[in-house]
């Protein structure tokens, strides 16, 4: 057994690609071990700015001798079929060997291949894996770029060491041999350093000044930023992507603290933030209030002979012209309002097919006060409660009335003034939402849309509410991102994106596979989770959008750990555009479903529809459905044709029975009696709670009913009855869900 | 950092001029005409076509209208100087090369943060890419350094290694000077102020201000028509002289604010045209002759 070390050297990888590159080693290196045949257990992947390391413990000296036989066509057949076989196993035909397969002689073929030294198969596995290695990008080089068939790698690869044991592994790599010998820090160690084996590698580099475990680097960068924070009476403001960036672009990181000019603290704190993160990669501090301090902390490369002091003066220097590139920023865009900067967005587009930003910003003004004023949107943020003059069709297809103000009834005239102002509000705050796009501030930074926004409005005095919502009207942008409940928040960002969602699907601009440039996806996203946090109840979209929604909604529930069956079996339901009220059913739904009644509800359910379709049964909406309906899955969505079946139902009901009914049957009818008016009145209550416990009900009478009746009775009066009864207890499980779409 | 009259802004360029010719460079002179960058430079682009060594390195007045302050920013100037290397193919030993002609000039890595820090480099004007890094001397980006891959929509075959130094910004390093204008030009009590802040504003003014619109549109028109000329009738060096043109006569016009965001797209696309047309013929002429002496190279 011996240890593997191989260290490929390169100029500086970019830091993004690192912890990729060390996976892609790890992958590939076992890979070529597996085809080879040697076992490998644990492998350590290290990473630096200009090398990448493998060590693979226990290796063994060399692979095990194995011999392979097959079996070949049997003795006497035709010569070709024979040598066929014969240069297939790459044997000679006198090597065959006869043996007896169940009375017959059969030629096999029988390859000794011998173990090979371990050294041997690396040879060519590096090799291997260096043409096979993926980068994100990589580049040709030097005079053997000449030709395009050059080797490829990040940037120019200058060296390997590969060791088994003590032993040199010898490769060669487009004019690059395998050696001892490596590199240690840039500047404090140029020269070259011999390596023995993989147990003295780390510790070797380490006293060249490298440490080459990226882990331990970024602990270096941990604790030595608090550390330097610390000292100067500062909190670190901690930012792990950061740590592990300034790993990436160090061989000995050395964080330093430097101070800038107080006065530049005029600035959000948030730009000075992303100036020192972004374009300088320093970490910033807090004092003890919690409030940004005039520090950063930069990580050097080196052990500076001055102990860093120049280090420090330097990039204080850079840092002190960014920001007051930033400050500059600052103080031009606040010359001007920000209804003022919003006449710019006249000029730029957002699609050429759907106008400029301003036209946007036009149609969502509009749309963000018909949602305040419809009372989609209230100033309490649980507006469930609701007002009780509005059912949640009652705004029709969603698009905004001309004259949406008349329709409102508010319960009181102080309400009504409170809305208005809220709708005035949020008018207001959506027609300034964009006009940051066009500051210097955020042409510079873009990532600071919105919070800019937010920051000129309090800065030119508007009131909080609007500010708040230019701020966070982006919001939620990710999964985990706060979801707003401001009202005038909340108005501004559903209208922002339930206008980019229409605008696009207008055009047929939808996302496709992978592609969605117009991230319709994550504005879906926010829609739903904006409308289901803060209880929105309104028509969401209709046809192809309305899908999209229930697509998205699937996803996201997904993850909530919902069931996307039964999200399915509620949307089959027909067109349920109240993402609020589907959620209710679709919770009530698996609540029951993990019950035992549930579970046997939905057993019982599965019988009675298999029992009908196997007597292709299809009871009253069926019958319906063949009088004349072209499409028969239309009358589901068709609330006419359903008040049709509902008296048909009643009617046949109603019907004396031509024959005493078994006690089970008359129980099962019984139950239906009273399980679909309590289920239909709790549906009408929205009470799905209530409903699934009406369906409970069914559960012991529909089990009775298959213990003890036969529904497929000698009498064609009894069969009809008892198969309409099953039809009419699959109808009343319909009213709540489409079972037949839950699995299980 | 120490006062030292050899760190003066001229010596600095007689510095480098002596480092890289002593590595075997051409010291060429700047372009005769107004560009963006020293990357236009017929010794880059077109000599990063074909498979001939080619090593140089010379300083090129780069012009950036929309940069102009009027000479009152400490930073930002629409003329300022840039110090370019072309090294073909890329040496090996390129980065040790490079960070001895920063000790040359005064930076000891010892004392001060190097580092390089992933920055790719493409123009599609140019139809030209490459892989590289900018060098960070304690934080400030001083050098970007680009390994060409293409250039003129060609693969580079062999890839020429390319140095880009930003000389007044150096200069403001190694002479511990927070504004541009007062960097010591010649050791010898000459500012860059001097020599350049009177130009700074009265070009900015022309830049911004005053330049004729309907004569710059025109002389781009001009420009364009007359690369079409040259490339019909096979002189691209001279069809690329006027894409060069052409793309500073945009840059002013930008500077002008009279093109508009959606106009925009379509004058760089026929820069775009202009640059690649000229490449793309230089590539073809000299296609013959290269492979004679390459046998084993084609385009």
């Amino acid at each position: 057994m011996a240890d593997f070390l191989l260290e490929l050297r390169c100029e500086e990888i970019p830091a993004r690609m690192q912890a990729g590159a060390r996976a892609e080693l790890e992958k590939l290196f076992r890979r070529e071990m597996d085809a080879a045949g040697v076992a490998v257990g644990a492998v350590i992947v290290w990473s630096t700015p200009r090398r990448l390391a493998l060590i693979a413990r226990d290796l063994p000296q060399a692979t095990e001798a194995v011999s392979e036989e097959a079996k070949g066509p049997p003795e006497g057949a035709p010569d070709q079929a024979v040598e066929g076989f014969c240069r297939k196993n790459g044997v000679t035909r006198d090597q065959l060997e006869v043996r007896d397969v169940k009375g017959r002689p059969t030629y096999f073929a029988v390859r000794n291949i011998p173990g090979r030294a371990t050294s041997a198969l690396l040879a060519e596995a590096i090799p291997a894996i260096v043409r096979d290695f993926s980068w994100p990008k990589s580049m040709r080089w030097g005079a053997a770029s000449l030709s395009t068939e050059s080797l490829r790698w990040v940037r120019p690869l200058s060296g390997i060491v590969a060791i088994l044991g003590e032993e040199l592994v010898e490769c060669v790599i487009d004019g690059i041999a395998s050696g001892y010998a490596t590199k240690g820090h840039r500047f404090h160690c140029p020269g070259d350093i011999t390596i023995g084996s993989a147990d003295d590698y780390a510790e070797k580099l380490r006293a060249c000044h490298v440490i080459v475990n990226h882990e331990e680097r970024q602990d270096m960068i941990r604790a030595g930023a608090a550390r330097a924070a610390a000292d100067a009476g500062l909190t670190l403001v901690e930012d792990e992507g950061l740590v592990i960036e300034n790993a990436g672009l160090t061989e000995w990181p050395v964080p330093l603290l430097g101070r800038f000019d107080e006065d530049f603290l005029a600035v959000p704190p948030e730009v000075i933030q992303l100036t020192a993160r972004v374009n300088q990669k320093y970490f910033v501090c807090e004092d003890a209030s919690g409030k940004l301090a005039n520090a950063f902390v930069c990580t050097a490369n080196i052990e500076a002979q001055d102990g860093g002091a120049r280090v420090v003066d330097g990039n204080r220097k850079v840092l002190a012209a960014r920001l007051a590139d930033a400050r500059f920023f600052w103080d031009v865009d606040r010359k001007k309002t920000l209804a003022e900067h919003a006449r710019g967005l006249e000029r730029i587009t957002f699609h050429e097919k759907l106008g400029t930003v301003a036209d946007k910003v036009e149609r969502v003004a509009k749309l963000a006060r018909w949602l305040v004023e419809e009372g989609i949107v209230q100033s309490s943020p649980s507006s469930c409660d609701g007002e009780g003059d509005r059912s949640p069709q009652a705004s029709g297809g969603g698009a905004p009335p001309s004259d949406a103000g008349a329709s409102a009834t508010s319960p009181s005239q102080a309400d009504g003034e409170d809305r208005a102002a809220l709708a005035d509000m949020a008018e207001r705050a959506a027609r300034l939402c964009k006009a940051d796009l066009v500051t210097e501030m955020v042409g510079e930074f873009p990532e600071l849309q919105g919070l800019m926004g937010g920051y000129y409005a309090r800065a030119e005095g508007l009131p909080d509410a609007v500010a708040d919502a230019i701020r966070d009207h982006y919001k939620p942008v990710g999964q985990g991102d706060v979801v707003p409940t401001a009202a005038v928040t909340v108005a501004v960002s559903l209208a922002d994106k339930l206008d980019t969602l229409r605008s696009f699907f207008s055009i047929d601009e939808k996302p496709t596979g992978s592609k969605d440039p117009f991230a319709l996806r994550r504005a879906a996203l926010g829609v739903i989770r904006l409308v289901t946090d803060n209880g929105l109840r309104l028509p969401i979209a209709e046809g192809e959008l309305l899908d999209f929604f229930a697509d998205r909604l699937k996803v996201q529930q997904r993850e909530a750990g919902v069931r996307h069956d039964l999200i399915d079996a509620v949307f089959a339901l027909g067109n349920e555009d109240d993402l609020v009220r589907l959620l209710a059913r679709v919770n009530a739904l698996q609540a029951f479903i993990e019950t035992e009644d549930g579970a046997n509800l939905l057993a019982g359910y599965k019988r009675a529809a298999n029992i009908l379709k196997k007597e292709d049964w299809h009871g009253i909406e069926g019958e319906i459905a063949q009088t004349g309906e072209e499409d028969p899955l239309a009358i589901v969505d068709d609330p006419d044709l359903k008040a049709v079946i509902d008296a048909k139902m009643a009617e046949r009901h109603a019907k004396e029975l031509s024959y005493t009914p078994e006690p089970a049957e008359k129980a099962l009818m019984d139950a239906l009696d009273g399980s679909e008016r309590k289920a239909a009145a709790a549906i009408e209550a929205e009470d799905f709670g209530a409903a699934m416990a009406a369906l409970a009900s069914l559960r012991a009478p529909i089990d009775r009913f298959f213990d003890e009746v036969t529904v497929n009775a000698d009498e064609e009066n009894k069969r009809a009855h008892r198969l309409d009864l099953l039809a009419r207890f699959r109808a009343a499980v319909h009213k709540v869900a489409d079972f037949s779409r839950i699995e299980g | 950092m120490d006062r030292n009259p050899e760190k003066s802004f001229q010596d600095m360029i007689l510095a480098l001029h002596d480092f890289w010719s002593a590595q075997g460079c051409l010291i060429l002179q700047p372009y005769d005409m107004r560009m963006g960058a020293g990357t236009f430079h017929t010794a880059t682009t077109l000599r990063a076509l074909g498979p001939e060594p080619w090593n140089a390195a010379f300083v090129q007045p780069s012009r950036r209208p929309t940069d102009g302050r009027y000479g009152e920013n400490p930073n930002r100037l629409q003329h300022y100087y840039q110090y370019q290397v072309i090294l073909k193919p890329s040496p090996p030993d390129i980065q040790e090369l490079y960070l001895k002609s920063l000790e040359v000039i005064g930076i000891d890595p010892l004392k001060h943060d190097i580092r390089f820090v992933e920055d790719d480099w493409e123009s599609p004007t140019l139809g030209a890419w490459g892989l590289g890094w900018e060098v960070w001397c304690d934080g400030m980006e001083v050098t970007q350094f680009t390994y060409f891959q293409q250039m003129g929509g060609f693969d580079c075959k062999p890839v020429a290694g390319e140095l880009t130094y930003g000389l007044e910004r150096l200069a403001m390093y190694i002479q511990g000077v927070d504004n541009v204008y007062d960097l010591d030009f010649n050791g010898q009590g000459v500012s860059y102020g001097q020599v350049f802040l009177e130009n700074e504003r009265q070009m900015s003014k022309w830049n911004f201000e005053v330049a004729d619109t309907d004569a710059l549109f025109d002389l781009f028109n001009k420009a364009e028509a007359e690369c079409r000329n040259a490339i019909a009738n096979d002189v691209p060096i001279a069809a690329y002289e006027q894409a060069v043109e052409a793309s500073h006569l945009f840059n002013l016009l930008q500077a002008r604010g009279v093109i508009s965001v959606q106009e925009r797209a379509s004058y760089m696309g026929r820069v775009r045209d202009l640059a690649r047309g000229s490449c793309e013929k230089y590539a073809e002429l000299m296609a013959p002759r290269w492979q004679a002496a390459y046998p084993e190279w084609s385009l």
